[in-house]
Parts: structure tokens; C-alpha cells; sequence
């Protein structure tokens, strides 16, 4: 069957881009897509190890509590790209560079 | 031959999960972000229900693509000029970001392959699906009520908190 190690690489394959986009990426929005590719691989180690390691569901209790906090941090993020937009007009991450508005 | 069929639907599934990611990252198009992030949430969802995480998987769909997405969507449009239909974005720092997360993932995959996973107590040599053929939605459920009830009842204040707070932002000055 499927090794742990096949699980362990995907995921840490889909992390090295998540990376690379909030490394690369101009725009706030694709970085928040980015961060939410990272935020996936996490979860797929959590019900790996879960999977493997483990003889209860404690990882994919704690993948559940992963999705509920990815839910705040995209409504949060969303409404300051949102606010930014506002005053900028434009979500360039590079003109955002003022605490006060 | 019957361990051949989700090695397969593995691979297809990590090719789909990481092309779409690539997409993501690097599409020019804002929108097609958008929808190619949708495939890599649906090919999460599917690693999960191979790992017998059925809950999780609904829940993947359910919040992720339902919601975090059309979310996401939505900021797309409240931020960018539609009728301009150019939602190109741009890259920078390609090559020393390209350095960087291919180092990353270069270290990661090394310690994954010297780590003796098998000698750890616990882990298994398993066979999905042959040991654990009901579903564990009724555990997770018993433990988010009895073990995790705290963590539960936290995250539920949290949520509600976030989303006021962000409704509260973004209301326009006149309105407050």
C-alpha cells in the first residue's frame, strides 16, 4: 500500500510552492492563496501521521481546528485586502508600506 | 494487483494537487488562480478519504470550497477593475524565491527519507481501508464533545470574533 513517506513528500512539495507564490506573488490575494496551500500541506501531515502513527483521530481533530482558524484568517485577511483596497486602490503589496492609512 | 489501483489514483491525485498548485503560484491570470486552487482543494479532499479521513474530507469540501474559496472570489472581484478584464499579476524575486522553496522542499524530502519512521512505536505498516472499514466520524464527534470540548468551544468564539471583526472593517467610514 501507500508508504508514509509518499504522503510526507506531496505535502511537502505543496508547501514548497505555497512558499514560492508568498515569496513571488505581488498581488495580496495570491499570496492568501498561497498561504492556503500551506495551510493544506500542514493538514496532510496532521491525518498522515494520524494515519500511520497514531491509533486515534487526535491529528484530524486537529486538522478540523486547522480549517476553523484557515476560516478566520481568510475572513480577517480578506476584509483588510478589502479596507487597503479602499485607500490604495490597489492590492500591490509592495505600495502597502504605511501603517497609518 | 489489487495494491496497484491506489497507488495510481495516489499519483493522479498528488499530479492534479500539484499542478493546480502550480497554476496558483504562478498563473498570470488572477481568476484562473482562483479556479485552479479549487482543483487542489478537491485533490486534498481525496488524499484525505485514501487516509480514511472521510469527515475530514466532507469538511474539506464543505469549508474550503464552499466557503474559503467563494470567499476568496469574492475578494478578487471587490478588488480588481472587472470591466478591465485584465486581472494579470505580476511575479518578482523569481529566481532567489525558486532558490529558496526548492532548498526547502530539497531538505524536507531528505529528512522525510532518513527519519526510521518504522521503528517509532505505533507506526504500522498498515493497510488502508482493510483495518478500519466504518467510518471514524463517530470518534472525531465523540472527541470534539469530550477531550477537545475546551479547544471547541474556543475556536467557535474565535470564529464568531474574526467575523465580526471583519465585517467591522470593512463597513465604510460613513457608516460607523
Amino acid at each position: 500500500m501507500i508508504p508514509l513517506e509518499w504522503y510526507l513528500v506531496v505535502a511537502a512539495a505543496l508547501f514548497s510552492l505555497g512558499l514560492y507564490g508568498v515569496l513571488t506573488r505581488k498581488n495580496a490575494i495570491n499570496v492568501l492563496m498561497s498561504i492556503e496551500l500551506i495551510f493544506n500541506s500542514a493538514n496532510i501531515n496532521l491525518v498522515a501521521f494520524s494515519r500511520f502513527a497514531a491509533t486515534d483521530t487526535d491529528g484530524q481533530v486537529f486538522a478540523l481546528f486547522v480549517i476553523a482558524i484557515a476560516a478566520c484568517e481568510a475572513a480577517v485577511a480578506l476584509a483588510i485586502v478589502v479596507s487597503l483596497y479602499r485607500i490604495l486602490k490597489s492590492v500591490n503589496l509592495d505600495e502597502a508600506s504605511a501603517l497609518k492609512g | 494487483m489489487d495494491a496497484l489501483a491506489p497507488k495510481i489514483f495516489f499519483l493522479l491525485f498528488a499530479v492534479m494537487m500539484l499542478g493546480s498548485a502550480l497554476i496558483v503560484v504562478h498563473g498570470r491570470n488572477l481568476v484562473h488562480s482562483g479556479f485552479a486552487l479549487l482543483a487542489t482543494f478537491f485533490s486534498v479532499a481525496a488524499f484525505y478519504a485514501m487516509m480514511g479521513a472521510d469527515f475530514l474530507a466532507g469538511a474539506q469540501v464543505l469549508i474550503y470550497v464552499g466557503g474559503i474559496l467563494t470567499l476568496l472570489l469574492f475578494g478578487v472581484m471587490l478588488t480588481n477593475r472587472i470591466y478591465d478584464l485584465n486581472l494579470r499579476t505580476g511575479t518578482f524575486q523569481v529566481v532567489p524565491s525558486t532558490l529558496v522553496s526548492g532548498l526547502v522542499f530539497a531538505t524536507l524530502v531528505s529528512i522525510i527519507y532518513r527519519t526510521p519512521w518504522r521503528q517509532i512505536p505505533n507506526v504500522s505498516a498498515f493497510d488502508p481501508g482493510a483495518d478500519e472499514a466504518l467510518s471514524n466520524t463517530h470518534a472525531i464527534g465523540q472527541a470534539l464533545v469530550t477531550d477537545y470540548l475546551l479547544p471547541f468551544e474556543v475556536a467557535s468564539v474565535l470564529l464568531l470574533i474574526a467575523l465580526m471583526g471583519a465585517a467591522m472593517l470593512v463597513r465604510r467610514r460613513s457608516d460607523l
